[in-house]
């Protein structure tokens, strides 16, 4: 949805995200909502301005979010709540699941099919019945062996069996009712704290705010990822709206708040391992990725859009490869580096530590304050062989072999430390130009208006540049291991004395062309799986669809009341400048929408095609009787009906039942952080049995039940500081505004501990200590877990060593773990330990390691 | 030459002109011409020396308010929200507000600056000489830790020697050239930001 769709929402959520004070432009649109008549809740252990502004604030103790989703889940399930001609016809609630599934209520939270020595799962009884169902981003599979892809064609040899009316024992319904039963609002309350009357309250006013004339919709940022249970907490989520129906039709939907200005950007167009641009898997070594053509075989699902998944991948290798690129070497497919593992930034941290990593780019990120473990992170900087860091200012990252911890503490000096470090200024905007992509896909030019002071350059000039010397480097070799460097296509027009590569140009790459006559191509529908297209990013095929048209430059708001404010002309939104994902069921089955006041777009049987306010996400022509002729064993969308909106998916339904793509459950299911003060009150199983822990001295993680370390501890955002980066610290305004870092601490829990507000406290875990002033405040409050109290602290983690108001890092008191799903850290909920006082003098410079034991 | 001293009478002249009890007695509206004075008059719009205005995204987080940046002789002389943004209409939040303070902070570092091998201090050095020496420690790394296939024979033509972080910070076309330049290009796998989620 876009975010200024939130105004039409009639009952928004946020969990998860402080959105008043970290998105606090996006919050307009919710405080135009409650304008309207909406419910605002705010579900959050601490009470913020956004709880301030909400009408109502359900706090909860840190990492208990599924037990709190899964109740509201269980009372929309168990007092027939849901918005039932929608999931019926749109939700997989009526497939019928393998009969060799188990839940994991009757494993002790453990779902079938776990293989516990290796610690993974395998999906088979997750599967609809007699079929293998492709995930929607093939490189989410739970699995990562080899032949493990099944049968996907079974997908074009029918439907999936359905029982309508839900009396099936495997059908996804009474499967939910079972698994979700336990998640009574007694339970609720006992796991997360929350007032039993609190939260039924929120259960009532999302329920009471769906339906046909009524959406709702939530917000989170990373308060709900950053935990090893992240995935699954949105996964929660998407279950509660597909039951309602809230997703895409105005003001319905599920609002990811990210934290950078091109975050989203930087997933879809991915500096990321897993992924090639747009959301193509990056070639592995263990699954059946040899050649192109198997690569192509277990990646394309049959069934759906994404079986088209070939012409974008050829179009990529085109867009790469160039003129190298053809049929008879697989369009330079071998010139793809395989993966073998995990290799995001945590296990990166890892490596550098282990000597692996011996080179390292750091290119406008700051793990010494942004990264957790800062004491890890930084013996793993000190031994590499070299390192690159581009910034704006100087950065703890950067200068760490002078002034990082571990020199004062004592235990090294910078003699001690190998590292050949070069520090480039980098170039901001305004200081150059180029696209950024907004959190809800919106896509926005940036011009250059002034040059940038001195040597500081754009990344793009320091990657064009380097990679034109790279290329120089190996003209002249014949290996075939530097055939990939030598073909890569690298010519981009240069403007100006300073040799600045064109960005446009670029843009227009990534939009994809004609081979032969490099024409842009107007829309990935016209993509080709023969070579005669080339194309860097699938999904923002359109930015740039003709010479001269910039759709991202384009600046045309809708004038207030005009047609369904979608403001289709301001920048570009993927795919297809289309505002709102999925919005086929907006409209009912037969293609009129749900409602009057609800709606967005619909079938214009006179003109027989989709029209409304926005561009619709179906097949324009594709009539809502359409039915697929199973005889034929359909393929892509000729196997999806009319009245199939979820087009991503193989089979076109909302999938609260998920059969592939998830390596922790087909349910989310509440496990305790993987550092907790209590036993799991649910079941046996304590933690996320998949999550990713890798225990090894200094990254040890605390029992459950710790007695050193008996408090929940949780990080977060201030307005005035942007995440662990040095921009806002070298801001006059926002560095007076923000000058030191605190705790928040509860009055009891200061009063039991003689914590002054003020007054300093060290905040201690296995990883490390650090000392902070206190803030003793009613904004956090004790909670009552299985009848016991259990406190909780936060405190921010933007501050760090340089800037105008130096501060204690909070990352270093964290452990280097992962969600299952994204290899994500957990930041939000772990355990510590806090005291009143000072870091004594041994604590502080405890010297060399050896002096120190 | 500017005269050094004024007589008494200039003093009364300027307060006369200035007085606006006249020109109210006279019917002028309050709000304009009858409040006017030298002081308010000599007033200027703080944009009218700019001399180029450009379009630009607030650099923060991922609301993306649209900015317009004012500059004068190449220099950037005020940042505010871009009135036209259907996400932000004008307005901006504290971090937004202070752009120009980013742009304009005595703290930043214009140089390119080394630190060699067990030193213990920064030295200033040429761009070019650092992207040279760059692109030569990246390709004989790249060279030391190259695999081209697993012990078992398959394929896999990459590097784990060579790692990059960031991204999210950046341009889509940035991000584009450096996962094309470094996994298309040289092989390498630990490419990451922070956008894992
Ligand atoms: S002005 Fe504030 S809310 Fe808007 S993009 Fe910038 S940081 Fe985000």
């Amino acid at each position: 949805m876009a975010l200024w769709d939130l105004e039409n929402s009639d009952c928004i959520v946020i969990m998860g995200s402080n959105m008043a004070e970290n998105h606090p432009i996006a919050f307009r649109f919710v405080v135009e909502a409650k304008r309207r008549g909406a419910t605002i809740i705010h579900v959050d252990p601490r009470f913020t301005r956004t709880s301030a502004l909400a009408d109502l604030h359900a706090p909860l103790r840190s990492g208990s979010d599924i037990a709190f989703l899964g109740g509201i889940i269980h009372h929309i399930l168990e007092n027939d709540l849901w918005f039932k001609e929608w999931a019926m016809a749109y939700s997989n609630i009526a497939h019928i699941i393998e009969d060799s599934y188990r839940g994991s209520e009757d494993q002790d939270g453990i779902f079938s099919g776990f293989d516990s020595d290796a610690g993974t799962y395998d999906e088979k009884s997750w599967q609809y019945e007699d079929k293998t169902v492709p995930s929607s981003i093939a490189e989410h599979r739970a699995s990562s062996r080899e032949g493990e892809q099944g049968d996907y064609r079974s997908m074009s040899k029918g439907p999936p069996h359905l029982d309508e009316t839900l009396q099936h024992p495997f059908c996804v319904y009474q499967i939910m009712r079972r698994h979700f039963a336990r998640y009574t609002p007694e339970m609720v309350e006992s796991v997360t704290g929350c007032p039993k009357d609190t939260f039924l309250k929120v259960a009532d006013a999302l329920a009471r705010n769906s339906g046909r004339e009524r959406t709702g919709a939530f917000c989170y940022a990373v308060g709900w990822t950053h935990h090893s249970v992240g995935v699954q907490i949105i996964r929660a989520c998407s279950i509660i709206q597909g039951l309602l129906g809230n997703i895409g039709r105005p003001g319905g939907g599920i609002m990811a708040l990210r934290g950078h200005v091109s975050i989203q950007g930087s997933t879809d167009i991915p500096t990321l391992y897993n992924m090639l641009p747009t959301y193509l898997p990056q070639p592995n070594a263990f699954h059946d990725h040899m050649s192109l053509s198997a690569y192509l075989k277990v990646e394309t699902p049959p069934t759906g859009w994404w079986n088209n998944f070939p012409k974008y991948m050829v179009s990529l290798l085109k867009a790469w490869y160039g003129a190298d690129a053809t049929p008879g070497n697989d369009f330079g497919y071998d010139h793809l580096p395989k993966l073998t593992g995990d290799v995001s930034q945590e296990p990166m941290t890892l490596c550098m530590v282990d000597g692996i990593v011996k080179g390292q780019f750091i290119l406008g990120q700051n793990p010494m304050v942004g990264a957790v473990n800062t004491d890890m992170v930084e013996r793993g900087l000190g031994r590499l062989d070299w390192l690159v860091v581009r910034d704006m200012a100087m950065i703890e990252t950067a200068d760490f072999w002078k002034n990082g911890r571990l020199i004062e503490k004592g235990e090294l000096t910078p003699a001690d430390i190998d590292t050949e470090v070069f520090f480039l200024p980098c170039a901001m905007p305004g200081e150059k130009d180029g696209t950024v992509t907004n959190t809800s896909r919106l896509v926005q030019w940036h011009d250059h208006v002034c040059e940038a002071p001195g040597d500081c350059r754009s990344d793009l000039w320091f990657i064009y540049h380097l990679g034109r010397r790279l290329k120089g480097l190996y003209e002249t070799s014949t290996e075939t291991r530097d055939a990939a460097i030598k073909a890569l296509t690298w010519d981009y027009p240069l403007k100006g004395e300073r040799r600045e590569p064109d960005a446009e140009t670029v843009l227009k790459e990534i939009n994809g062309y004609t081979v032969a006559d490099r024409t842009q191509v107007a829309k990935y529908q016209d993509l080709k799986d023969d070579g005669s297209t080339a194309c860097g990013g699938w999904m923002y095929c359109g930015i740039y669809p003709e010479a001269g048209k910039n759709m991202a430059r384009s600046r045309r708001p809708d004038t207030p009341g005009g047609k369904g404010a979608a403001h289709l002309d301001w920048a570009f939104a993927w795919p297809s400048n289309r505002r709102t994902l999925y919005n086929r069921a907006s409209a009912d089955p037969a293609g009129k929408p749900w409602s009057e006041r609800k709606k967005l777009i619909w079938w214009d049987d006179g003109a027989g095609k989709w029209d409304g306010d926005d561009v619709p996400d179906f097949v324009e022509t594709k009539r809502p009787d359409m039915r697929p002729d199973w005889a034929t064993q359909p393929t892509g969308m000729d196997a999806l009906g009319g009245d199939k909106p979820f087009i991503m998916e193989a089979d076109g339904y909302c999938q609260l039942f998920v059969p592939t793509g998830l390596k922790d459950g087909p349910l989310p299911m509440h496990y305790e952080p993987l550092e907790s003060p209590v036993r799991n009150p649910m079941h046996g199983q304590q933690h996320n049995p998949t999550a990713k822990i890798w225990a090894r001295p200094g990254n040890e993680l605390h029992p459950p039940e710790d007695p050193l370390h008996p408090y929940v501890f949780t990080t977060y955002r201030l307005t005035e500081l942007h995440c662990g980066g040095i921009s806002t610290r070298i801001m006059p305004h926002t560095a007076e505004l923000q000058p030191e870092a605190f705790v928040e601490v509860s009055p009891e829990l200061a009063g039991e501990l003689g914590i002054q507000h003020l007054g300093w406290t060290v905040l201690s875990t296995s990883r490390a200590s650090i000392e902070v002033r206190a803030m003793v405040t009613q904004r956090v409050r004790p909670f009552t877990i299985a009848g016991r109290t259990v406190h909780q602290v936060g405190m921010p983690w933007v501050f760090g060593r340089l800037g105008y108001n130096p501060g204690a890092v909070a990352n270093a008191l964290l452990a280097i773990t992962g969600d299952a799903n994204t290899s994500i850290h957990s930041t939000k909920a772990v355990t510590c330990g806090l005291r009143a006082g000072r870091l004594t003098e041994a604590e502080r410079h405890p010297g060399p390691p050896q002096a120190a034991e | 030459m500017r005269k050094l001293s004024q007589g008494p009478g200039a003093h009364f002249r300027k307060f006369l002109q200035d007085w606006s009890i006249p020109r109210q007695i006279a019917g002028a509206s309050l709000r304009d011409k009858a409040a006017e004075s030298q002081t308010s008059r000599d007033l200027r719009p703080r944009l009218e020396e700019a001399d180029r205005v450009g379009t630009s995204i607030c650099p923060f987080c991922a609301v993306g308010c649209s900015q317009l940046i004012y500059a004068k002789d190449g220099v950037p002389i005020h940042i505010e929200g871009d009135p036209r943004s259907p996400v932000n209409q004008g307005t901006l939040c504290p971090k937004g507000g202070g752009t120009l303070g980013l742009l304009l902070s005595p703290k930043r570092v214009t140089d390119v600056l080394y630190r060699a091998p067990r030193s213990d201090k920064w030295e200033k050095k040429p761009l070019e000489w650092a992207m040279d020496r760059i692109a030569e420690r990246v390709k004989r790394t790249r060279d030391e830790t190259f695999v081209e296939k697993l012990p078992d024979g398959r394929t896999v033509n990459h590097t784990l020697g060579l790692g990059s972080l960031g991204g999210a910070t950046m341009d889509n076309e940035e991000n584009y050239l450096i996962k094309k330049l470094f996994g298309g290009g040289l092989g390498m796998l630990n490419i990451e930001n922070q956008a894992r989620i």
